[in-house]
């Protein structure tokens, strides 16, 4: 086993290393500094994977690094998952594209943290073991409700897969000249490698370390900005004004019509807590005391995060906008403007190099590939537990199944996602990777969300009410997103979208609701009594933790 | 966990207190992130002009700046509020009951 690793780690450099070469020959200046960054982020990630590998026995091992994680370093893993590249990139991007609407947006997706402290955390250490469908599932019937809750997993992994594949080709055409197909590859295959080694504590490692990069490169880069204007946000604004006009300062079009607002809102606050790689996280801790811990630091982290995003945005406006330097000629003289090289998520990657010349953009490059490369692995590994914990285990397997052949199980799930992950980045090159992130806290919201909040909190559901209400959600979401603006129109290319709005939430996650009501409550099966008698010995452990600590023993 | 050991937590003074303190506290704390996060949102939809107002003639800071930054650092501080009380009175109650199932 190790030595096939070796040789993986071998093959990778070498992959990365000929790319890195033919790209400098096909563009401009090589810029050195940023491939040595990658090549040590690369290395030392691997590194870490090497020594969780030696780590990585059992299942447990496997799925929740052991339970080992403290509530500080799950804090900083989580922010890690939720700093994603798109968040990065699409809300810089979007904040020097429209200003102030990019706060808008990253305030909706920090709302949702304090509604899952209060509501989620607990409960979820409480009651589950290795991802959220254990605790949908624990008085509801195994099968139908672990194949919905998989399926709603899948899902929203596979979406929130294109969003990261996408700006991870374009970072690293736009640094190496790389072709994006080849870059997108490259972040598969070295994804599929962290997990199927490393598990969850190579996975959590790569992410911590990557969050504390991204952290320090956002300071240094959101500072160099304020000194550029004495620390004056007044001067920062104005300077900002010059450029792109007093629209850049108020709400714009993100949000125009309240239906639009409201439906936004709903998919990022109920989204988050429906997201199957952060709710995974929460196995990883010993407690609920370490879980509540945990939000308490992300929640810092990340509100810090997208206060630097929002100062680097309007950094970006005053640096990199109508700097010749960023221009994309090209593309300007077919259709005017002053767009920038790689398109408005590089912003952030072009205001680097204006404050800290070719070895802070080297530096920045590196720390956007790992954030990608840390993220797509968490994902992966979450996509792989539903399929090889629900799915294999507990719906095929019936539970009868040792965790070694689970665990194998999970690294090939993992390869198919890598496969499926390089596919779909490729086909869905030309989106604004914000907003595919938005489709995939709608599916999260719609599908994920409502069975775990109600099989935690109402003794009235029951397996048919859930599996119904659930599957209307995930259809609904899916549904509407794909006759909605994005899809229908700009990708499949008809003229109008049947559904007008872009964020499907408030229709979706309403009818999911809708639906577990009703049917859970016109359910009169002898099998539903038994559901509902069962919820208070369930909302016993949920509220003390009483029998979990042997649960997740296993 | 059998009939009889649910009967016995759930009429556990301890337990309802912990339930009802923690569920109203959990609640109080989610309304108030929701009515400040729905109240900021649903400003932009109806009336975005509020938010674009400038804070002074002179500036072009506008005043829905300071506000969104607040949103961010409230919804922290509620995270930090529920943790230190959850940690604290939270799970020494928990830590009392079951002190309490283990001892019979």
């Amino acid at each position: 086993m190790n030595r096939i690793f070796t040789f993986l780690i071998l093959g990778a450099i070498a992959v990365f290393a000929s790319g890195a070469i033919e790209g400098a020959v096909e563009k401009q200046a090589l810029n050195m500094s940023a491939i040595v960054m990658f090549v040590i982020f690369v290395g030392a990630t691997l590194g870490i994977t090497y020594w969780a590998a030696k780590r990585t026995k059992s299942a447990k091992d496997f799925y929740t690094a052991g339970g080992g994680i403290t509530g500080f370093q799950n804090g900083m893993a989580i922010a890690g998952d939720y700093m994603s590249a798109a968040s990065f990139l699409g809300i810089s991007g979007l904040v020097y594209l429209k200003g102030y609407d990019g706060l808008i947006y990253s305030i909706g997706f920090l709302v949702g943290w304090p509604i899952i402290l209060f509501m989620i955390a607990e409960p979820l250490r409480n009651l589950g073991k290795y991802t959220f469908a254990d605790v949908a599932a624990y008085r509801l019937r195994q099968g139908p409700i672990r194949t919905l809750a998989a399926s709603g997993s899948i899902a929203t992994v596979v979406l929130y897969l294109i969003a990261q594949m996408v700006g991870s080709g374009k970072l690293i055409q736009l640094l190496f000249g790389l072709q994006y197909e080849v870059a997108v590859i490259l972040v598969g295959v070295l994804m599929v490698l962290y997990v199927t080694f490393g598990g969850m504590l190579a996975t959590t490692w790569v992410q911590i370390v990557k969050a504390f990069l991204l952290l320090s490169g956002a300071t240094f880069m959101a500072v160099a900005v304020m000194a550029h204007y004495n620390f004056s946000f007044g001067s920062l604004f104005a300077a900002a004004v010059d450029v792109k006009g007093i629209e850049v300062m108020s709400p714009g079009g993100l949000v125009s019509d309240p239906i639009s607002a409201i439906s936004l809102a709903i998919a990022l606050m109920f989204g988050t807590a429906g997201l199957p790689h952060i709710l995974m996280r929460f196995f990883t801790v010993g407690d609920a005391k370490e879980a509540r811990k945990s939000v308490f630091y992300a929640t810092g982290f990340i509100g810090y995060f997208y206060i630097l995003t929002f100062i680097i945005g309007f950094g970006a406006i005053v640096m990199v906008f109508q700097n010749p330097q960023y221009l994309d000629l090209a593309k300007q003289a077919v259709s005017g403007g002053s767009p920038i090289l790689g398109g408005n998520n590089m912003a952030a990657i072009h205001l680097s190099h204006a404050v800290g010349g070719d070895f802070f953009l080297g530096f920045i490059s590196a720390v956007a590939f790992a954030t990608i490369l840390a993220v797509v692995s968490g994902l992966t590994l979450a996509g792989a537990s539903a399929i090889s914990h629900d799915l294999y285990a507990s719906v095929i397997k019936r539970g009868n199944v040792d965790g070694v052949k689970e665990m194998q199980v999970s690294k090939i799930a993992t390869v198919a996602l890598g496969v499926v992950a390089i596919i779909m980045g490729i086909m869905f090159e030309k989106q604004n990777i914000a907003f595919v992130v938005g489709l995939a806290f709608a599916i999260a919201a719609s599908a994920n969300f409502p069975i775990l909040f109600l099989s935690m909190y109402w003794k009235k559901l029951t397996t048919r009410g859930a599996v119904i209400g659930g599957s209307i959600g995930l259809a609904t979401a899916v549904m509407l997103v794909i006759l909605g603006p994005i899809v229908w129109v700009q990708i499949l290319g008809n003229a109008e979208a049947i559904f007008p709005y872009k964020y499907p939430a408030l229709f979706s996650v309403t009818a999911a609701f809708i639906g577990i009501w009703f049917f859970s409550i016109t359910d009169s099966s002898h099998d539903a009594e038994k559901e509902r008698e069962a919820f208070e010995a369930q909302y016993i452990r949920s509220q003390t933790g009483i029998g979990s600590e042997g649960a997740s023993e296993h | 966990m059998n009939k009889e050991l649910v009967d016995k937590i759930k009429n556990n003074p301890d337990y309802q207190e912990l339930v009802s303190k923690r569920t109203s506290f959990a609640i109080k704390l989610s309304i108030s992130v929701l009515v400040v996060y729905f109240t900021f949102i649903l400003t932009i939809a109806f009336n975005p002009s509020v938010l674009g107002a400038p804070l002074s003639s002179d500036s072009v800071t506008t005043i829905g700046i300071p506000i969104g930054v607040a949103v961010i650092i409230f919804a922290f501080i509620t995270t930090g509020i529920y943790t230190k009380r959850a940690n604290g009175e939270f799970d020494d109650l928990a830590n009392k009951i079951k002190k309490s199932v283990k001892e019979d």
